[in-house]
């Protein structure tokens, strides 16, 4: 293969100025842009895969309770009792099933993935040429994660609500302990579960991100997230423990389910943002603290 | 790992680092689980409360066996000493629930006993280990039985004494117990305060009930309770005390015994059993309990309901003594008895009371009552799985009549009800004793959990009537015993169960802690008007709630008329609802790591980041350098281990120049450009790109184009894809870029919409190429270009790369291979174990081709032959030949003159020093 050279231009505008302090047009504050970093996750098959199970998910349940028929009431009451009552009710079951694993195992892949993979593909190393600074780099990676998680966090609802809409019809909210919540109510509880919903998982990304700054390896900053969570859930089984479980990552991660009741509670899950944020401010420091000192060798 | 692998370069080092970067990551993790284990280490330590030991001692006192009887049963006791108090302290006197004992009391004992309190606890007659038969709280037998264990306390060496044989002493207990506690306040002067808990004002009035006020001449038996107390005394049980098994009475006095058969089999009271559960009752006392009395009654308790604890509140402060009220969550039904505020509210009443030294603490005139503390439950809590209570409190404790009253309207025709034969089947409002039967907490938990979950409480259709209101129109909060007025007619003895359920708007509805207010009205075949005094309970009624009332023939809790009748029940008033709105729910607020937590932490992290800063890599630029592509400087690498990556390296290079950065593998190439793109930080010396001090992010960066260590791409993405958000992460101009060219570099046709996941190593390579190249950057720096290239393409390549050097660009290429250096570049820098070996122009470098290998069989013919020739340097002899050094001579002309002179002459080939030293060096290592 004999190629010739393309007429390469000599005296571009841009070139050479002597003694440039950067290329035409760069600025660093324009690098990475956030859509870009956008596009570059969307097309991954984690992304999709991801996002499709959790839009089939709803499916699946609808299925498994058209299969099995309605629940039978258990002798404590549970969200799973009543979940084929509405749309709205199989919704706060479709999150209750999905919020201890599944939810955290998509926060995880989405935040912990993503500075580790692009380590792994050694696209990292260009990106840090062209140069995009370091900090911007983080920051755009953790809005474009933070997004997806949310997307994530959502989409599940949105989707069980259509799935439960379309199988089980529209109606209040039937709560496992006998009254129920007027729909208008209802929506307005279930936005505060996914708002909660989303704080609640605010360590997990923490972690996550962080893992991913300190490792190539994608899959183990997302195991490594994912076993944390999996590890904080085991000691807090230990109530033995008494309060001091109260500080553990994933103590409150099901503190939503207090506004699923006629008297709503607040104390759980005000703690519980404050555990998690605070476990978040912490690892985000963390990884940006070792992101900005470390040496790139991916 | 496998891109590297791919290029089969070993870079022991940098495996080395990685191998300590991911041991890292694990220490990393290990340490993090070891801190959290620590923490929570600790927090078991912290946690547990028995860390003092308090000192008990088992003894029996004998106390006479009844009134006027020579005989002594003993009792059995234990005496707690508070740790670590010298000198005497107040006693407290712990007495037992109905079918316990002491041990039950042993946690409250010690907690108490903390607090600086000898406690004595007992088992009352009939129970535990003490001998003697149940009398029910008598005042000649468990009370006498108190006051000598008073005497006892008296005469030992800690207790504190008020006078002779006078100790300072509390009483507390619960039900049977707390009835013990009042009872004895009552009988012995020498009693300072009490704390009785769920127990009864008359046991006459608890066991025969009458909401319509006919008192228990006219009660209704409450059957499942006083047959679950009656069965708990008589059952056989182990450790306990022998039971008559002859007469069936087990444990029970004969005397009581007797009494409960009569009732039991009538259903009806007896004035001998009234006299009997009188005296064992406050009620009979009323006048004389005149000691601070803290009144702890469960919420959840159909047997002893708040009105019994309301009327010992009211006799005690017309006493003139203090009395505080305190609703909790529990009772004899189950619930949750909020055991840890009882001992805190029971240890903060006799601090008050009996710590204080001078003399006790005297009633005077009437007083009103004190404060009053209602727990209240809210939602459940996740995280514990239990329903959350809130305290509610006011100064002063009103009475069952509540500070205001509201009436609401109720709307309802006439109605028969029917009672059935045999007075079955029943109507429900609780199962009553499932809370004794599961023991605290288990089902009895349940069962207080139903009243909330609207629950097993139901009325059967046809033996009820149902009165209701309208929607309320705002939450209305019931404390106290809301009542009613119906009009009852048909029959002469009539006995109706009124239960009052707030019904939400679908439909479910809620009977409040599953009470019912039995009623019995007599003479009534014309109609009477009566006002019924339903459950006491705080309960809150949302808006849009409605209230109904429920009047019932039957009730599983109790006793009622085996004859069938019906009756006719009418509405003769409306309900009146009372309430004490000055109780509110202090704010407990959150505790404190709410919000410190996340202050905390926010330091912590500004904390790391600014101790993480890199130090300023702010030098000024090199006005002089601002021409020079690249100018390196003493840069030095250190790897962790010690090992010098790059030592000391210095050289610069001009526009226009190719320059190859030769060395062999592991020579410390790759670290340098990794510090030239900014990845790694120098420990030492700097790089400078046009005059610009290179570090990460350094916006000369922008200048650089490069491609080191392999390509980089997103797999998902084809290669035009991924050149154009490359080119969009830099931020800059579009039509800056140069695809085009970019492009025809790569050379990928089709493949270009391809996924890059399916490329080829080379193609690959090409595209990364391409994507340094973008943006046609000043100084463009390849790290092993051709690897992986077949010979056409690494052609293409070069004349590539010195096309680009030719409009004025530069270009670094490094390379372990020599030929390609030389055939490419223009300048070159040798490389080895980090250090710079030689940097110059090519041709100065490589040299001019003026050393010759001749391979000969016969070296000394040919020196003879070659040495004297003109335009020969020097002639030496070298393995398998000689080495010439030329002065000006041809090659061939050196040939002749061999081939002439016979010399066999098996090679000819150019030596240069570049190769030469390049050999030394490989030969070294």
């Amino acid at each position: 293969m004999t190629r010739t050279l393309p007429e390469l231009p000599t005296d571009e505008g841009a070139h050479p100025i002597p003694g440039a302090a950067h290329a035409h047009g760069y600025r660093p504050r324009h690098t990475l842009p956030i859509w870009v970093e956008t596009v570059r996750q969307f097309r991954r098959r984690r992304t999709l895969f991801m996002i499709g199970l959790l839009l089939a998910l709803p499916w699946i349940l609808v299925a498994a309770f058209k299969i099995g028929g309605d629940p039978s009431p258990d002798s404590v009451p549970t969200l799973v009792d009543v979940a084929t009552r509405s749309a709205l009710n199989f919704t706060a079951f479709t999150l209750f099933v999905s919020t201890g694993f599944l939810l955290v195992v998509a926060v995880a892949l989405f935040c912990g993935d993503t500075v580790a993979s692009e380590a792994s593909w050694s696209s990292l190393r260009y990106l840090l040429a062209a140069p995009v600074p370091r900090a911007r780099l983080l920051r755009v990676k953790l809005v474009v994660a933070l997004g997806y998680s949310v997307l994530a966090l959502v989409l599940l609802p949105l989707m069980a609500m259509i799935a439960g809409t379309i199988a089980f019809g529209w109606g209040p909210l039937d709560l496992p302990v006998g009254a129920s919540l007027p729909t208008g109510e209802a929506l307005g509880r279930m936005s505060v579960v996914v708002v909660y919903g989303v704080v609640a998982q605010l360590v997990v990304m923490g972690i996550a991100f962080w893992l991913s700054t300190v490792t190539d390896a994608p899959l183990g900053a997302v195991g490594g997230a994912v076993g944390l969570v999996v590890v904080s859930n085991i000691v807090d089984a230990v109530t033995a423990l008494g309060s001091w479980r109260d500080y553990l990552p994933t103590h409150w991660q099901f503190a939503w389910v207090d506004v699923l009741q006629t008297d709503p509670q607040w104390d759980g899950m005000i703690k519980g943002s404050a555990v998690s944020v605070s476990y978040a401010v912490v690892f985000l420091a963390l990884a940006f603290r070792h992101f900005g000192r470390k040496d790139i060798v991916s | 790992m496998s891109l590297r692998t791919a290029f089969g370069r070993p870079f022991a080092a940098v495996r080395t680092r990685l191998t300590t970067r991911r041991s890292r990551v694990v220490a990393g993790v290990l340490a993090l689980v070891v801190v959290v284990i620590a923490v929570l280490g600790v927090g078991v330590a912290v946690g547990d409360d028995t860390a003092t030991p308090v000192r008990a001692t088992e003894q029996r006192v004998d106390v006479a066996a009844g009134p006027g009887d020579p005989a002594r049963i003993g009792i059995d006791t234990t005496l707690f000493v508070p740790p670590g108090v010298r000198g005497r302290a107040p006693a407290v006197l712990l007495a037992h629930g109905f079918g316990g004992s002491k041990a039950e009391l042993r946690r409250d004992a010690e907690a108490l006993a903390r607090s600086g309190y000898v406690v004595l606890t007992y088992s009352a007659r009939g129970f535990g280990g003490s001998a003697g038969q149940i009398m029910l709280d008598q005042p000649d037998y468990e009370v006498a039985d108190a006051r000598a264990l008073i005497d006892w306390l008296a005469a030992r060496p800690e207790v504190r004494l008020d006078g002779p044989g006078d100790p300072r002493v509390g009483v507390a207990g619960a039900s049977y117990g707390g009835a013990l506690s009042l009872l004895t306040a009552a009988y012995d002067p020498r009693v300072d305060a009490i704390a009785p808990q769920i127990t009864w004002h008359d046991l006459a009035d608890a066991l025969l009930p009458n909401a319509a006020g006919g008192g228990p001449a006219e009660g209704v038996f409450k059957k499942m309770w006083a047959g679950l107390f009656f069965s708990s005394g008589t059952s056989p049980s182990a450790g306990l005390a022998p039971i008559d098994t002859k007469t069936g009475c087990g444990r029970f006095d004969d005397r009581v015994c007797t009494i409960y058969r009569e009732v039991a089999v009538s259903g009806k009271s007896t004035p001998q059993a009234v006299d009997l559960l009188r005296r064992a009752s406050p009620v009979s006392v009323a006048d004389r309990i005149a000691v601070p009395t803290l009144l702890i009654q469960g919420q959840n308790d159909s047997l002893f309901p708040l009105d019994q604890a309301d009327r010992n509140a009211a006799a005690i402060a017309r006493n003139g003594a203090p009395v505080e009220m305190v609703w909790t969550a529990g009772g004899h039904d189950g619930g949750r008895p909020q055991s840890a505020m009882v001992r805190d509210r029971t240890t903060a009443w006799f601090d008050r009371w009996l710590k204080p030294s001078g003399p006790a603490p005297k009633a005077g005139a009437p007083t009103a009552a004190g404060s009053f503390r209602v727990t209240r439950s809210g939602g459940v809590d996740s995280a514990t799985r239990e329903q959350r209570l809130r305290i509610a409190d006011t100064d002063h404790y009103p009475g069952l009549g509540g500070t205001r009253q509201r009436e609401v309207a109720l709307a309802g025709p006439e109605q028969t009800v029917a009672n059935p034969p045999g007075g079955a089947p029943t109507s429900v409002s609780g199962l009553p004793g499932l809370g004794l039967l599961a023991g605290s907490g288990g089902l009895g938990a349940l069962a207080a959990g139903a009243g909330d979950l609207g629950g097993i409480a139901f009325d059967l259709p046809g033996q009820s009537a149902f009165f209701q209101s309208d929607r309320v129109d705002r939450n209305v909060r019931i404390t106290g015993s809301p009542t009613a007025r119906v009009r009852v007619s048909g029959a002469d003895d009539i006995v109706l169960f009124a239960k009052l359920y707030d019904i939400a708007p679908g439909g479910a509805s809620v009977l409040p802690h599953q009470l019912a207010a039995p009623v019995r009205v007599s003479g009534a075949q014309g109609g009477r008007d009566v006002e019924i005094r339903l459950p006491a309970v705080d309960h809150e009624v949302d808006s849009g709630h409605r209230l109904r009332l429920v009047l019932t023939a039957t009730d599983l809790g109790f006793a009622s008329p085996n004859t069938p009748t019906s009756y006719r029940v009418a509405l003769a008033g409306p309900l009146t609802l009372p309430s004490v709105p000055r109780l509110h729910v202090a704010s407990t607020g959150y505790a404190w790591w709410t919000w410190g937590l996340p202050l905390i932490a926010v330091a912590v992290a500004l904390a790391l980041l600014l101790t993480g800063r890199r130090r300023a890599a702010a030098a000024a630029p090199d006005p002089d350098l601002t021409d020079v592509p690249l100018q390196i400087r003493g840069l030095t690498k250190r790897y962790k281990g010690g090992k010098l990556a790059v030592d000391d390296l210095s050289f610069g290079v001009e526009a226009g120049q190719v320059l190859g950065l030769l060395g062999p593998n592991g020579a410390g190439k790759t670290t340098t450009l990794r510090m030239l793109m900014g990845l790694i930080l120098p420990d030492g010396g700097e790089i400078r790109i046009f005059g610009r001090v290179v570090g990460p992010g350094a916006p000369v960066l922008s200048r650089l184009g490069s491609f080191v260590e392999g390509p980089g791409f997103l797999p998902h993405l084809s290669g035009r894809e991924n050149l154009s958000l490359y080119w969009r992460a830099t931020g800059r101009p579009h039509e800056d870029a140069h695809f085009d060219e970019a492009l025809e570099i790569a050379g990928l046709g089709e493949a270009l919409d391809r996924n890059v996941r399916t490329y080829s190593q080379g193609m690959r390579q090409r595209l990364a190429i391409a994507q340094a190249m973008l943006g046609l950057p000043d100084l463009l720096v390849l790290d092993e270009p051709t690897n992986g290239l077949d010979p056409p393409q690494i052609r293409a390549m070069r004349d590539v790369l010195i096309g680009y050097a030719a409009t004025g660009r530069t270009v670094v290429v490094s390379s372990h291979l020599l030929a390609e250096v030389e055939q490419t570049c223009t300048h070159v820098v040798v490389m080895h174990r980090g250090r710079l070996i030689a940097s110059g122009p090519v041709g100065e470098i490589v040299g001019n081709g003026n050393t010759l290998v001749i391979g000969t069989p016969v070296p000394d013919l040919a020196i003879a032959t070659l040495k004297d020739l003109p335009g020969v340097g020097s002639v030496e002899p070298e393995e398998g030949g000689v080495l010439v050094h030329l002065a000006g001579a041809r090659t061939s002309a050196l040939v002749a003159e061999l081939v002439g002179a016979g010399v066999a002459v098996d090679r000819v080939t150019a030596r240069r020093r570049l190769e030469d030293a390049f050999l030394t060096l490989i030969g070294e290592s």
